[in-house]
């Protein structure tokens, strides 16, 4: 067990932490708008998969990267329309809607993929630009400012979504309408055109988030490679108490047990790494039961709206 | 208007919509395979040539249809779980894990004790599968009822546990011997003991009796939520829970209850696909059943007798879809986007289904028996959950 616990290893675990919190920070923070205006999404592990292949295809046929972003978030958004025609305007079960949207994103990226592609192939993803001056800090510059672009990108949407969704209108709009439909609508906000903003807003970050995998992390495209990602990024937003800094605790706790598994198998540790790999999925369930009792979730969530005659 | 003509008129509306509640699963289908269609012209894929040979594989002959009742008989116990849970109000997401469980655990008990005779043994094997799959369903239930986790990401994780538990117990403990001995440690069991193994219907199939002994089971679902006590109070439950607590009704237990139930038939099923279909336990045997369970306890209206057509219509689309890949090079995946789509459509059409059941309250409200309810009531489930 010694060997775990070299500075060398601690430092390499947290990197990787801090890398892998990239697609949970993502899918967690984008599920998050829609779920305070009111809408559960469960799709976004098959939304994830199909942003991983866009961003995947589009960079494997032209090579540029940020072509192969917007091919992922354009993908995501048409997700999160499908999902909100569903759940919105027809007024369905979140809860087996976002099954379905699931088997769809997951049936219909392995059919691309297979009939696109075919092969396991690799491109040349986003790789770690060391910021000048901050890299250079001991132990954290190792840690945090060695990343890749979406990383950056993936801590530097924490902020921005509290300012949102704190300090904007549209932010204040949101949260009217997943806390009090009726009073929202009373005001003259409509209620079904924010929550397709939040849903398609959502998706398309789930989207990013499939893509910040297939062209950042692991710079390949497999058959259901989220492996469930998707559904811990929606349990994500519950153990943040669907807010911003509490999801960015959630995200980089959950990396970093990641990494943490990963880094046992790394090393050959005398621990099963099939065990090893429960880890994430069991702390989820115990997270759920046990953290952030007292708050709230969002009054109106999964409810869909329907003005009263 | 005389009494007797608003009755008959309002017979023949209610007539009108049990038909347009049969037609909706079925146009929902329909649509669902337009846009796969379209979703294959666009591959550069002729999407009748790919139907027809899907349909032709599933049902064009003898072995095609052997096939699809062999795959019917898991799909119909998972989706009878599903009928229990989600009309009790639990979303079960979970199949896929409580048919690994239960698979992994009628394995391990006839292998354990494989000088019991038949008649107690093969019993006692599918009863085994069944209890794990109710444990692994019951968590999820308990979580629910007494901490309110939410049980569709409780099932979802729980689904990652048993698949990584099936993993290290291929891989370990119960690992073939032959395997070691031959070196080759393909994950997989060693072979039941074949007193356990269920009765073949035809020979040179995997057609076995299982089949038979689902639709009973069908049934006594169907007489359990429609005809016993229990049955009610689940789907009071499930329909509003305030007002079941209201009514005297121990909400938690019944939340608890459907839950425990639904994951007994998915435990059972995998048992079932051990002891009918493999003789033992492999990668890779839930085969996505979970899943598919869910998608024809939908398309049969989450009515226990109505999973019984959709079972054998989705237990085809999976063999035709096998024979689509291998004739026509159109991977199998596509039937998950068609499920996928399937579900969408469903959930969408209900609301069809709501604004005329409103509409006939409104209308009737001296008539208190309205008959027929939305499929899925949308106050179940998770109010105020975190």
């Amino acid at each position: 067990m010694n060997e775990l616990f070299t500075l060398g290893v601690l430092i390499g675990i947290a990197h990787s932490g801090v890398r892998l919190a990239t697609p949970y920070l993502f899918a967690a923070l984008g599920e998050m708008f829609g779920q305070r205006s009111g809408v559960l999404n469960l799709g976004v592990d098959g939304i994830m998969l199909m942003g991983a292949f866009a961003g995947f295809y589009t960079v494997f046929n032209t090579g540029n990267l940020w072509l192969g972003v917007a091919a992922a978030l354009g993908v995501g958004a048409l997700m999160g329309l499908l999902m909100a025609v569903v759940s919105v305007t027809m007024q369905a079960e979140q809860g087996i809607s976002g099954i379905g949207l699931y088997l769809f994103g997951m049936g219909m990226s392995s059919l691309l993929f297979k009939m696109l592609i075919g092969s396991v192939e690799s491109v040349s993803g986003f790789r770690a630009v060391a910021i000048p001056v901050l890299s250079r800090i001991p132990v954290i510059g190792e840690v945090f400012f060695d990343q890749n672009i979406l990383t950056y990108l993936a801590f530097l949407m924490v902020p921005l979504s509290w300012f949102v969704l704190n300090k904007t209108t549209f932010g204040l709009k949101i949260r009217a309408v997943g806390q009090n439909p009726e009073a929202a609508d009373s005001l003259g906000v409509s209620v079904n055109r924010v929550r397709y903003a939040t849903t398609i807003l959502g998706s398309a970050m789930a989207g990013l988030a499939g893509a910040s995998m297939s062209i950042g992390l692991l710079n390949v495209f497999q058959e259901n490679m989220t492996n469930g990602l998707g559904f811990i990024a929606v349990a994500l937003v519950y153990f943040g108490g669907w807010r911003p800094y509490g999801i960015l605790g959630g995200a980089l706790l959950f990396s970093t047990v990641s990494a943490f598994q990963l880094w046992i198998q790394v090393l050959g540790l005398p621990i099963a790494s099939d065990i090893a790999v429960m880890l994430p999925y069991v702390l989820t369930i115990v997270a759920l039961a046990v953290a952030v009792r007292q708050i709230q979730q969002p009054a109106a969530l999964t409810k869909p709206y329907e003005r009263g005659e | 208007m005389s009494m007797n003509a608003v009755r008959s008129n309002r017979q023949r509306r209610r007539l009108i919509g049990q038909l347009i509640d049969i037609a909706l699963p079925l146009l929902a289908v329909a649509a669902a395979l337009l846009t796969g269609a379209f979703l294959l012209l666009l591959l550069g894929v002729n999407p009748l040539d790919a139907y027809a040979a899907m349909f032709r594989g599933a049902f064009g002959n003898t072995s095609g249809i052997t096939q699809t009742l062999t795959k019917m008989t898991p799909l119909l116990l998972v989706a009878l779980g599903i009928c229990i849970a989600f009309r009790g109000g639990m979303i079960n997401i979970g199949g896929e894990g409580q048919i690994i469980v239960g698979a992994l655990a009628a394995a391990a008990f006839s292998l354990a004790l494989p000088e019991w005779p038949r008649w107690l043994l093969l019993p006692s094997t599918l009863t085994a599968g069944a209890l794990a799959g109710a444990v692994w369903g019951g968590i999820a239930g308990v979580l629910k009822a007494r901490l309110n986790v939410n049980e569709i990401l409780s099932t979802v994780m729980l689904n990652a546990i048993a698949l990584q538990l099936m993993n290290f117990l291929l891989r370990g403990p119960m690992l073939d011997p032959e395997q070691i001995a031959a070196g080759t440690n393909i994950p997989q069991s060693a072979a039941l003991p074949q007193q356990v193994w269920i009765t073949r219907l035809m020979p040179r199939t995997l057609l076995h009796s299982g089949i038979i002994y689902a639709i009973i089971l069908a049934i006594i679902v169907y007489l359990l939520l429609w005809r016993t006590t229990i049955g009610y109070r689940i789907r009071a439950v499930g329909a509003n829970p305030a007002a079941a607590r209201y009514a005297g009704i121990p909400v938690r237990t019944y939340m608890t209850l459907s839950m425990t139930l639904s994951g007994l038939f998915a435990g059972l099923a995998g048992a079932v696909e051990v002891t009918g279909v493999h003789h033992r336990m492999i990668e890779g045997l839930s085969g996505g059943y979970g899943f598919s369970g869910i998608v024809a306890a939908l398309f049969g209206k989450l009515h226990p007798l109505g999973a019984i057509p959709a079972s054998f219509f989705f237990g085809g689309m999976l063999v035709g879809a096998d024979k689509m890949q291998r004739s026509m090079q159109v991977p199998s995946a596509l039937i998950v986007a068609l499920q996928g789509l399937i579900v969408l459509f469903v959930v969408s059409s209900d609301i069809f289904v709501r604004r005329r059941s409103r509409r006939r309250v409104s209308l009737e409200q001296d008539d208190a028996n309205t008959g027929d309810q939305p499929l899925i009531v949308p106050t179940a489930g998770h109010g105020g959950e975190r």
